[in-house]
């Protein structure tokens, strides 16, 4: 194919340049966290600041990990475990209810789909001074299940799920295979959760990383340092009087090298399920 | 120049006939029981209902309350809403709410919107790279990002004063004390957070749109800006609502940002927000009532925008049914 590159798709110079500029700035704050960890307060004071990792950052880990009154490999536990809990109910929860919502007839489907959609419209805060009385009552006040529970279904997924399963599995297949025979329940095992696999895996990431990075509801509802999750124990690290920066950044970039890690390895599922989500047009 | 006429004379020929058939309702399978529908979505209904749900219709239970945490509550009336509206912190809080999003919703419109059309290109190098590296800031941890930032912006030894102070005649920026140069911070980290994140978004439809219209764009002698002007940019509008409505959501729920710089928001209250405003009322001085009344008047805000912005869009496409 020695086909000649028509003039409108060329990418003239500028462009990667631009791309470029905004790699860097994405990059630079992470690569900055681990300079102002590695390095003095003196080093990162001084005109010009000092640009290079220094020698520091085993030391500044130790600090971080044993500074007083913050538990942060129990913070760690505590977002990991909610984390995982959160993303398998909502891909389980929702892909029920979304194959429901795509496939089934039955009455008052779309009333319940608009009723869905309706509430993804309201803004979260509005119902959490009632959510904190209601944990209260129920005992989940300092607990992991304050997280966990209220977050096991979402009405993003559940929508989502549904337009995955409509647009990826063609009516055709799931009518043929219930003319011979096949059950719903059945259906659904066999022929719906092997095709959106990809798909459920993507919610669950989507459920996670919203998890971990939550902070409103978490320092609202947590109140001992052994039950905090990671976002609320970093802000713990702030010093009473005074700033210690190598402190707070070797924190930051503790909380943040798990999640750089995990997204080595799902960062292009990731993309495509954004942009899967995304309305075309 | 057809093209660039009908691009012109939208009003009359919509120039996306392709994505007319979208928004059809979604027919289930007549074979399957449609009775197994109920305890499919039972479980998700019931969660639902209880903690997505029932909180709301709480709220404006509440709302009407004098409402004490510990001691008795007494009926209120409308009081908690009269008094919001004669509260100045909320119309400061409003104020401060409105001029970050604004900082940051608008900016991270056009970069993402230039750098999707970068993106589109099918013969750019390392495609893949670019998309991925640009969703890295979208999933790092909140708070974190929020230290990083406070240095990077810090009124004595930040960079970005460093920066500036190379420019002659430009003193250190106090970006903590002064109104707008702290919400001036608050929009970078959020647009920071965002931009990649709708770059991807504006992408997948822009990559939905045919190849054909751009050659025959081209053909026509239409310049890389005419083409995206006039086949891009109108193809983009139900985007651009669906953005401005979830950033008009999110921008609403400024909470870490503003809660990291100072916890009451500032010393003058200069970037006191909304969501924090709503926290602090309920979390530091235990007024539940007065902070379910806050709620309120955020999702108010909320829906009138969407509406507005729902009217809005109509207009401009017209061909709207």
């Amino acid at each position: 194919m020695n086909r000649q590159i028509p003039k409108w798709q060329k990418t003239p110079k500028h462009h990667y340049l631009a791309l470029g500029l905004i790699t860097f700035l994405s990059i630079f704050p992470f690569y900055w966290m681990f300079v102002v960890a590695s390095n003095t307060d003196d080093a990162i004071a001084k005109s010009p600041p000092s640009l290079i990792p220094g020698s520091r950052f085993l030391e500044v880990a130790h600090a971080v990990l044993t500074a007083e009154g913050v538990y942060f490999v129990k913070a760690l536990t505590n977002t990991f475990v909610v984390g995982i809990a959160v993303a398998v109910a909502q891909v389980i929860f929702s892909a029920i209810a979304g194959f429901a919502f795509a496939k089934l007839d039955f009455k008052g489907r779309r009333f319940a789909t608009l009723f869905v959609v309706a509430t993804m419209m309201l803004p979260s805060q509005l119902g959490i001074v009632p959510l904190f009385i209601m944990a209260g009552k129920l005992h989940l006040v300092n607990t992991l299940y304050a997280l966990i529970v209220p977050a096991l279904v979402t009405a993003f997924g559940v929508f989502w799920m549904r337009q995955i399963i409509d647009a990826q599995i063609p009516n055709e297949i799931l009518e043929a295979a219930s003319i011979d025979g096949a059950s719903v329940p059945r259906v659904f095992w066999s022929i719906v959760l092997p095709s959106i696999r990809q798909s459920s895996f993507v919610l669950g990431l989507f459920a996670f990383l919203a998890s971990w990075n939550d902070y409103l509801w978490p320092t609202i509802v947590l109140q001992s340092p052994d039950k905090f999750t990671l976002q609320v124990a970093l802000t713990q690290l702030k010093p009473l009087y005074g700033v210690d920066y190598a402190l707070q950044m070797g924190g930051a970039f503790l909380a943040t090298a798990p999640l750089l890690i995990l997204f080595i390895f799902v960062g292009r599922r990731l993309v495509s399920g954004v942009m899967d989500g995304a309305v075309k047009g | 120049m057809s093209l660039i006429k009908a691009g012109k004379g939208r009003r009359k020929a919509p120039l996306t006939p392709w994505k007319k058939q979208q928004r059809k309702p979604i027919p289930g399978v007549p074979s399957l029981n449609g009775r197994w529908g109920y305890p499919a979505i039972a479980p998700f209904f019931v969660i639902f209902l209880i903690f997505g749900v029932a909180p709301v219709v709480y709220s404006i239970y509440i709302a009407f309350f004098k409402w004490d945490p510990l001691g008795e509550s007494e009926y209120n009336g409308l009081n908690n809403f009269i008094f919001l509206l004669q509260d100045s912190d909320f119309w400061l809080a409003i104020r401060n709410t409105f001029s970050i999003w604004a900082l940051s919703t608008f900016p991270q419109l056009i970069m993402a919107i230039g750098l999707a059309a970068i993106l589109r290109n099918r013969r750019l190098k390392w495609k893949s790279f670019w998309r991925t590296i640009f969703l890295v800031p979208n999933i790092t941890s909140i708070i974190a990002i929020t230290i990083v930032f406070q240095q990077l912006f810090g009124r004595d030894y930040g960079i970005i004063n460093g920066l500036l102070g190379l420019i002659p005649g430009v003193d250190n920026i106090d970006f903590l004390e002064g109104v707008i140069p702290s919400h001036i911070q608050i929009a970078t980290m959020i647009t920071w957070r965002w931009v990649g994140y709708n770059t991807l978004i504006f992408l997948a439809s822009m990559l939905a749109i045919p190849d054909e219209l751009y050659e025959s764009a081209s053909c026509d002698g239409a310049t890389k800006w005419q083409q995206f002007r006039y086949v891009t940019l109108p193809s983009l509008r139900n985007t651009i609502t669906f953005v401005l409505i979830v950033g008009t959501i999110g921008g609403l729920q400024v909470f870490a940002e503003p809660q990291q710089l100072a916890p009451d928001g500032g010393s003058s209250k200069q970037f006191l927000t909304l969501t924090l405003f709503l926290y602090n009322q309920a979390f530091l001085n235990y007024k539940y009532g007065y902070a379910a009344a806050i709620g309120i008047a955020i999702t108010v805000i909320v829906l009138m925008i969407t509406t507005i912005n729902f009217f809005i869009t109509r207009k401009i496409s017209g061909e709207g049914k």
